[in-house]
């Protein structure tokens, strides 16, 4: 063990020291593999990481979507590729998620984290119209009337669900006192929250901007340690009610389990390097993406806390199988 | 008129102008092919468009979408096989008039229709955008489902023959779109544990299935019924044939714009339901029904009218209030914030030039989309010298790289296949394909949108009527729905009368 340990250190530094080591690496196609579907946001994010790996690396990158049964298959599609480090995935907030509800087996014990590329913290939106003009107000009057309010933003169990049901559970509000009408996306679900068939979407900021522009929403509170740099007016849960709360959508590179350490250290340092590219700030920027980043380690930590707690709230409102 | 012309120069050069033509060129050869679709078109521009102007990039992703919804119909026409889904709906009747030496004459139509269509799409786009978007903002699930139920109530008039048929055939599509978790509580259904079917029947590959492989399997076990052999009839001066049907079928051509202009706007529908619902309408109002089905250019203009009408108005809510009006422009909106040009009020008013330059730019695509329309026609309609042994292979790989194209998932084509052997016996069996389709195509938003209006309302079916346009589209469904009890009610009366 303690030589295993020994040598791949020493390959480490030779490979950080002289580049020479491990020289060969990489001398084929790489592979990144996308779960969700092309034209989309997370698409959108690969292939900008694509185009830079790209060009840091000088080898070929091409980037596949796998689609299909809510993410299962692509994220499982990552886990069982060959850990030569020529497949990379991008996984999103799903994995953490769909083993609680019986979808999979699979966790994200499959995968070694490379780095946390981006996180979306979710807004809390409601009509223009409604009675509510603080966070406060709108808890309160949930707590205060069980199952009159509904929410919707997203399906059942979905990301932002989960977020809002988690910092209702929080504050020792029920789950069933705000029901969730599950909807097709952010976007339909914020044009009932105008239309009036619900009264609450814990959305993206981005992804209700125009809306908002438009005069048709307002935006309560942001669920993030500190305050959106494009909407500085937006409150944080914390500002808001005292509470700190942070939750959100993530997207982060890995490679299957398994991957030589030398492969996983020079990927790593290749995704840091791609997010401090200009180009990939200027483009998660433009598309309204929130940009977080997490080292290899510090993002493997972040995967274990956060599938506890999202375990924690799927028991909460009823949808884990476990 | 300054925004107008600083719009012009925005548009009037020479890289706008090549990427718009290169991408039309794409946009037709990914339509012609069965199985890659529109969105798939647009989809693949995508990345390309990272590297070119703002005005380029969404320019090209306007040309390429409007041709590949024109070219589904080319396949559609002359092999009845559905390019794209907006298509399918009046696939049959386009190759029935193939078999009578008129392919010309149909693909003809389809052109000019499908161009006068878009230049609708973008003169409601142009003058009416922000109150139309209002208006779409108005409807919500209790809408949707009415609107959903409207639309499988056409599958009633798309269906020639017997009624009993056609509704085993949408039975079964509804039946199929239960399948997978894609279900508004999240659940999985019917997938047997399979993990690939968790995101229910892939349209498309149903879509393929259903018509290609269907086809082709007819021809492998009958290899004598080759319709090929048909002499085509040319139309000659295509613009004194146009002249003539836009002077027959003005009426059908305005409808079928209206409805395309509507149902394209609403978030929750696009070009597909639109096609269907255009064919089922100027059938049901025609007067001359009883040529429906054996190859009449009516129900295809009406319908090909609307298709690319909606293609246009999908961009309001998309403009407005960034909410996607359909798959095509729910990828636009993440180009359009590439380039700076966030969706939203502000767009028309902060440098409005930009979004003219798009306006004049979907001018241009439909003009575009004549001269290069009438070249595909003209090359295409070469395939059908080929001889069928020839032909089919080639097809049925088309159709293979089509359904694993969607989704690059070799499971699609398994699903591909088993709805190409069920297209088979059911058209054997005189069942037809195209309720089945549109079965497919409506299941889920007719489930989601009952049950999320249910949760709203705490479960009072009265909420269905409670909303005004809510209650105008339900008394509409119900009326159509009993019109023909009302009129077989009546004809009863009469005859006791007459033996009375």
């Amino acid at each position: 063990m303690g030589i295993v340990k020994l040598l791949s250190a020493a390959a480490i530094a030779a490979a950080t020291m002289t580049g020479t080591a491990f020289a060969e690496y990489p001398e084929q196609t790489i592979t990144i593999i996308v779960p969700w579907s092309a034209g989309g946001g997370t698409d959108a994010a690969a292939r900008t990481i694509g185009t830079i790996l790209e060009r840091d690396l000088g080898q070929k990158v091409s980037v596949i979507n796998r689609t299909g049964g809510s993410g299962v298959v692509g994220h499982s599609a990552i886990a069982a590729a060959k850990p030569d480090g020529y497949t990379l995935g991008l996984i999103t907030s799903e994995i953490n998620m769909m083993h609680w509800m019986g979808l999979t087996e699979l966790t994200h014990e499959a995968y070694a984290p490379l780095a946390m590329m981006n996180e979306d913290p979710a807004g809390v939106h409601v009509a223009a119209t409604s009675p509510w003009n603080d966070l406060g107000a709108m808890v309160e009057d949930i707590r205060a009337n069980p199952g009159k309010f509904k929410g919707t933003g997203t399906g059942i169990g979905g990301s932002w669900h989960l977020a809002l049901a988690g910092l209702l559970n929080e504050l020792d509000i029920s789950a069933d006192a705000l029901p969730w009408i599950p909807s097709k996306g952010a976007a339909t679900g914020l044009l009932d929250i105008v239309a009036g068939g619900a009264h609450v979407a814990p959305v993206s900021l981005p992804e209700a901007a125009a809306l908002a522009e438009a005069g048709k929403l307002k935006t309560l509170a942001i669920m993030s340690n500190q305050r959106a740099e494009n909407f500085p007016d937006v409150p944080t849960v914390e500002q808001a009610i005292g509470v700190p709360w942070s939750q959100g959508v993530w997207r982060g590179m890995v490679v299957p389990k398994g991957v030589d350490e030398a492969i996983v250290e020079k990927l790593s340092a290749a995704m840091e390097k791609i997010y401090k590219d200009p180009e990939y700030a200027d483009f998660m920027q433009k598309r309204g993406f929130g940009l977080r980043y997490m080292g290899s380690a510090e993002f493997g930590e972040f995967l274990g806390e956060e599938d506890a707690s999202m375990g924690v709230v799927l028991k909460a409102i009823g949808l884990a199988k476990q | 008129m300054s925004t107008l012309a600083l719009a012009f120069d925005l548009v009037a050069r020479w890289e706008v102008l090549l990427a718009i033509t290169l991408a039309a060129v794409f946009g037709l050869f990914v339509g012609a092919i069965p199985g890659l679709t529109a969105t798939l078109a647009v989809a693949v521009l995508v990345p390309i468009t990272f590297h070119l102007d703002p005005i380029a990039a969404v320019g090209a992703m306007v040309s390429c979408s409007a041709m590949a919804i024109f070219a589904g119909d080319i396949p559609a026409f002359l092999l009845r096989i559905p390019g794209t889904p907006a298509s399918a709906a009046y696939a049959d009747e386009g190759y029935k008039m193939t078999l009578r030496g008129e392919a010309e004459k149909a693909l003809g139509a389809s052109l000019l229709f499908s161009a006068v269509g878009g230049l609708f799409g973008t003169a409601v786009l142009m003058l009416a955008a922000p109150s139309l978007a209002e208006v779409a903002l108005k409807f919500s699930s209790f809408e949707y489902f009415w609107l959903a139920l409207l639309g499988l109530t056409s599958a009633a008039f798309v269906s020639a023959g017997d009624p009993l048929k056609g509704l085993a055939s949408l039975l079964i599509g509804l039946s199929a779109s239960t399948i997978g978790m894609e279900n508004p509580i999240g659940t999985p259904r019917f997938n047997f544990g399979s993990i690939e079917l968790l995101g229910g029947v892939n349209f498309i590959a149903a879509l393929i299935g259903l018509f290609a492989v269907a086809e082709i399997l007819r021809y492998a076990l009958k290899p004598s019924n080759n319709p090929h052999s048909v002499p085509q009839t040319s139309v000659g001066n295509p613009f004194r044939a146009w002249g003539k049907m836009l002077k027959t079928y003005w009426r059908n051509q305005i409808r079928g714009n209206i409805l395309g202009v509507v149902v394209g706007a609403l978030p929750g529908a696009g070009a597909d339901i639109a096609a269907w619902m255009a064919y089922s309408i100027s059938r049901r109002f025609s007067k001359q029904k009883e040529k429906y089905g054996t190859g009449h250019v009516e129900g295809i203009i009406e319908s090909t009218s609307a298709n690319n009408a909606a293609l246009g108005s999908a961009w309001v809510p998309a403009l407005v209030f960034g909410v996607p009006g359909d798959s095509i422009t729910a990828i636009v909106i993440g180009v359009l914030f590439v380039h700076g040009m966030n969706p939203g009020p502000t767009l028309f008013l902060i440098n409005p030039e930009n979004i003219y330059a798009v306006f004049l730019i979907f001018i241009v695509a439909n003009i575009l989309l004549v001269v290069l329309g009438w070249g595909a026609i003209a090359v295409s309609k070469r395939i059908l010298i080929i001889p069928r042994r020839l032909l089919m292979p080639v097809i049925l790989a088309f159709c293979v790289t089509g359904a694993f194209a969607g989704n690059n998932n070799t499971f699609d084509i398994g699903v591909m296949l088993c709805f190409g052997i069920l297209g088979f016996l059911m058209e054997e069996n005189g069942i037809p394909v195209a309720p089945c389709i549109l079965g497919l195509l409506l299941g889920e938003v007719l489930e989601s949108n009952f049950i999320t209006s249910m949760l709203k309302a705490d479960g009072d079916l009265f909420a269905f009527f409670s909303r005004p346009i809510s209650a105008g589209l339900g008394i509409l469904t119900l009326i159509i729905w009993l019109f023909p009890l009302i009129r077989t009610v009546q004809a009863l009366r009469v005859r006791r009368q007459k033996t009375a």
